[in-house]
Parts: C-alpha cells; structure tokens; sequence
C-alpha cells in the first residue's frame, strides 16, 4: 500500500527548544494515525510541517505524494486541517464561515454553499447555521472548525486534538465521521490526548516525546510492548492492603499500585493465569479476603505513563519495555 | 483557473470577509466616521484660531493635512486586522488552504480602502461646513482624493507587513501611534515646513506625508498667498502637479 503520509528526520527547533527530534513517520493510504504525547511533545508542531505551516530544519515530508516543502501549494490542495484552536471566524454565521472556505479551496459558488449546508447538517449545526459565530459555545466552533476541514473531501485529513472541549455525544459523532470517511479511502493523521480515541480509531499509534518516537504500534501491540498483564483484586476489608501488597510483591514485575478509597490493589505481572493462581494462594494464606479479583492486559494510560514516564532511564525506545521490566524486577 | 484571476477571485473573497465584518462590526465604522468629524472640528477651532497665516485662512491650509492625517490613521486598521487574524489563527487556516498566499493581504488592504473612502466623505462634508473650500476644479479636487487613498492604500501594506512581523493587536496599535504621529506633525500638515526648527524642517521637508499634504492642497486650491514657495527640487510633486 502506497503511503499517504510519509516523513523522514523531521527536525524543529525554536531557539533552544528542540520541538522535533529527527520523527519518522509513515501513514499508509485509507488508514488512521493517532500521534500520541503528553503536553510539549511537538505533535502539533509536527502536523504543522506536514500541513505546510511550517518549514523543518531538517528532514523531508510528502503528503498524498507530493513534496511538502517543495510544492506546498499542490500539499494544500489535497488536505484538510483542524488546528488545535479552533479558528473560525467570529464576524461571520457558521455558513458564511464554511461557503468561505469553500471558496478558497477554489469549489465555486454554488458547490461551496451546497457543501457548507451539507456539513451543517452533519455537524449538528443547522440551527446555528445563520448566527454570528461568536454567540458559539466552544464546542459549537470546535465542530465547524472540524467541519472546515471537510469542506473539499481531501484525501489526507490532519486533526489536531479533534476531540477536546467537545461533550461525549459529539465526540462519538466526530469518532462515527471520521470511521466513515476513513472507511471511504480518507487517511487521517490525528493527534490526542486521549488514549481512548487513539484506540477506538486509529490503525497504528505513534508515541512521541520530546519530539522523538519513544513506541508504535496497533494498541494491542503497545500493551504486549509494555508487557505482561495486570492483577486487579479489590479488597473485603481495607486494612489488608498493605499486607496484600506485602505478599504480591515477589510476583510483582513493576510498582504496585494501591488505593484506599476503592480498596483497590493493581499488581502488573508476566506469566499470565499460572501466576494468577500463585497470587490467589498468597492471598488465602495470607488471611486476605477478596471481593473481586480478576486477570487483565495493561489499560493505554498505563502504557502511556509507562512509555513516557521511563523515557529518562531508557532512553532507547525498543527495548524500553523489556529493560524496565528487569530494572523493576531488581526494585522488587 | 489560470493563476492570475484565481488571485482576483481569491482577493475578492477576503475582501467581502471584511466588507461583511464593517458592517457587523458598528462600533469600528462609529470610530472610522466619527474621529474625522472630531479631527476637522478641533483642528480647526483650535488651531484655526490661534495660528495666523498672512492674507489667508489657516482653517483652509490646515484641512488637506487632516485629510492626510485621517486617512494614515484608518491605514492603521489594515494593521490591526491582520494582527487579530493571526492571533486568532484565521491566517495559519488561510495559510493551510490551496488560495493565493497574496490575497490575504490583498484583500485586506483593498477592503480598508473603503474605510478611508468612507471617512473621506465625512471629512470633506465636515469641511465644508466649517468654512473650507474648493477653489480649483472639480476634477483636481477628485485627483486630490484619489492621491489620499493611494497614499493610504500604501500604508495599509507597510501596516499589514509590520503586522506579519509583530503579529499582536495591543503592540499594533500602540507601534502604529508611534509612527503615525511623529509622521504626521512632523509635515507640512498644520503648520508651514518654514517654521519649523532646523532637522525638525529637514525631515518635514522629506517626509512622504508632506508631499501628499501639499500635492492635495495645491490640487484643491488651498495655497494661501502668504505660504512661501517650497523650495524647487526638493519635493517634485510639488512643482509636478502645477
Ligand atoms: N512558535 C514557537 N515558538 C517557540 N517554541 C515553540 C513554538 N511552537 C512550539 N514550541 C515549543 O516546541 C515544543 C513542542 O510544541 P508543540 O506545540 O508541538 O507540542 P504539542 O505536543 O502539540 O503539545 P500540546 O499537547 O500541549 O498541544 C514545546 O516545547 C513548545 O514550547
Ligand atoms: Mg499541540
């Protein structure tokens, strides 16, 4: 499959900020990447690049084929951009704000106003559709702003953080929207914070820091990479949790995490139901009475912190998982 | 679309964004209307009637260099549009769309044309009725008009290129006073060049806003008897226009 996104060496930097790092990255046709970060991470510093907004120090990016520094022109053409802010304009209705873009995408008069109608309709918007922009709330310009970016069909779409500020209801509809247009041959490259929507949408993901890739792959992939799974037991009595934190922590291979409020005690593992077992007849023996208890793989927050948390002693991102394990296993 | 109309169809697009933003916007046109109205009213009771110039009228000499004045000021707004565009991420969405990279510009300066337009109009009424007068022809006087926006038409692209560089409204604004300003008194606007002290008179004499000031009070028929004779060569426009 011919890649719609692809950079090499992406390199940034803002007088002593190094936003971007050398990224690679590569997003096959009709696919999804979500770029994952923790705040200042250069996610969208890099979708500005790819977008042309911005011109790297180093490295070469093509989108949909075409040469981003060299053609820009041709890139913008083929793509379509929601920036982290919303940007629409405040003077203008939510139509006029859309049949403009229309416009400037070169669709002609009557095509942009069929579009912007269009899209109105799909964003929930119609009621709105004649009002100034600025009575919005901010979810409201979040969706037209998001709505901009569809104005042309491009091929490649970039999505800076889509989902923030929206409620839960338009988050499923913007996840639904872009399912759809993904499954029409639409690439997208999103950005998130949200580890539930890089794993409800996107294909690969793309763990970045300081403006390097620290981990990728699908979501599962990433679990496996952390490794192991975790024992999730909640206590009878809360009293206990130290005494059962004292008899897991030989089967521990990370820190174990406990919580009074839940009596709720996460113990991350390798070795799966065997050692489950082994926990249990700790637990017996050790007097320790269970409510619940129950064997599951690493939630993405927990890959997330353990990915970016680790990132100061493992510097190197392929064995991060296999070396923080056995540098964990000596802690415990 | 061949490349130079998709700039005119582009152009056009930005520049009716704007046009529609004047009319939504009331407070903006209040200014742009009322500030002429305040500057020919004050300047010339005020200094009108303190500054005497021999055999003629001040309030007269004194009006073309408001016209001057009042049409930089409403350049600043060019400024300031772009700045509030760039903050709030209009021009980087601009910037993202496969639309003519000039027309943003050019559509901005063309569309504040009509604000000057605008205050022109009230300036010229305001004039009137405060005792200035035409004496050339009519057709002088509309070349006269047309030099101003042209002069303010050029200042709107200097506005709109320190915009890009300084792209924050509160820093516009108070930068553009600091220009306009010292651009507009140093000049021939208020007072004859002749009286000003020596590096104060050279710089009037250079001064781009002294040309255009004199070219329209020639243009006009407001050359008092009294004003000495600018100097020959050192303002071509001057001579030119006779
Ligand atoms: N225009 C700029 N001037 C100076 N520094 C910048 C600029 N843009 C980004 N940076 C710096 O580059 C780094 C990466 O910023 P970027 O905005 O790409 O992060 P991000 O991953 O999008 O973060 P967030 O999740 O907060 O949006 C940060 O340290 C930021 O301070
Ligand atoms: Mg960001």
């Amino acid at each position: 499959m011919q890649a719609a996104i692809e950079a090499t060496g992406l390199t940034k930097r803002f007088g002593e900020v190094t936003a971007l790092d050398g990224l690679d990255l590569e997003v096959p046709e009709g696919t999804v990447l979500g770029l994952l970060g923790p705040n200042g991470a250069g996610k969208t510093t890099a979708v500005s690049i790819l977008t042309t907004l911005l011109q790297p120090d180093e490295g070469t990016a093509r989108v949909a084929g075409i040469d981003v520094i060299a053609e820009p022109r041709e890139v913008r053409r083929r793509i379509g951009l929601s920036g982290q802010y919303a940007a629409v304009d405040e003077v203008l209705s939510g139509f006029e704000n859309l049949e403009m873009i229309g416009r400037l995408y070169h669709l002609g008069k009557e095509r942009s106003r069929a579009r912007a109608r269009e899209l109105l309709d799909r964003f929930e918007l119609t009621e709105a559709a004649d009002r100034s922009t600025k009575g919005y709330s901010g979810g409201m310009r979040r969706r037209l702003d998001l709505a901009g970016a569809l104005v042309a069909e491009p091929p490649v779409l970039f999505l800076d953080e889509p989902t923030t500020g929206l409620d839960p209801h338009s988050r499923l509809e913007l996840w639904s929207i872009i399912r759809e247009l993904v499954s029409g041959g639409t690439t997208v490259l999103l950005t998130t914070q949200y580890l539930e929507e890089a794993d409800q949408l996107a294909d690969e993901i793309l763990v970045i820091d300081h403006g390097r890739a620290i981990a990728q792959g699908t979501a599962d992939e990433l679990k496996v990479q952390v490794g192991g799974e975790r024992i999730e037991a909640t206590l009878a009595d809360v009293a206990q949790l130290d005494a059962a934190r004292e008899l897991l922590a030989p089967l521990a291979v990370g820190d174990i995490d406990a919580d009074d409020g839940s009596r709720r005690i996460v113990v991350p593992i390798t070795g799966g139901a065997p050692v489950l077992t082994d926990a249990l007849r700790r637990l017996d023996a050790g007097g320790v009475a269970l409510v619940d208890v129950g064997l599951r793989r690493p939630t993405l927050d927990e890959v997330f912190l353990t990915l970016t948390g680790h990132r100061a002693e493992e510097p190197s991102a392929d064995d991060a998982a296999g070396a923080s394990e056995g540098l964990r296993s000596e802690v415990a | 679309m061949s490349a130079v109309p998709q700039v005119f169809a582009d152009t056009a697009v930005i520049a009716k964004r704007n046009v529609i933003k004047i009319r939504r916007v009331p407070e903006v046109l209040m200014f742009v209307l009322v500030t002429p109205i305040m500057f020919v009213v004050l300047f010339g009771y005020v200094f009108g009637n303190a500054i005497q110039i021999a055999g003629s009228s001040y309030r007269e000499f004194l009006i073309a260099g408001v016209f001057a004045q009042t049409v930089m000021f409403g350049a600043t707004f060019t400024g300031v549009g772009i700045a509030e565009d760039m903050e709030k991420g209009i021009i980087n969405r601009f910037r993202s769309l496969p639309m003519s990279s000039s027309a943003v510009l050019a559509g901005r300066t063309a569309s504040d044309v009509i604000y000057n337009v605008l205050s022109i109009i009230v300036m010229a009424c305001t004039g009137l009725l405060v005792g200035w007068r035409i004496r050339g022809s009519l057709w002088d006087a509309l070349l006269a008009f047309g030099l101003l926006l042209l002069f303010a038409y050029s200042i709107s692209w200097v506005m709109a290129y320190i915009a890009l560089i300084i792209p924050s409204v509160e820093v516009i604004n108070n930068a553009s006073f600091m220009v306009i300003f010292p651009l507009t008194f140093v000049a021939n606007t208020f007072v004859p060049v002749e009286d000003l002290p020596e590096p104060l008179q050279t710089f009037a004499e250079w001064n781009p806003v002294s040309t255009v000031t004199q070219a329209a009070r020639e243009l006009f028929g407001n050359i008092p008897p009294g004003t000495p004779n600018p100097r020959p060569g050192r303002c071509s426009t001057q001579s030119s226009t006779r």
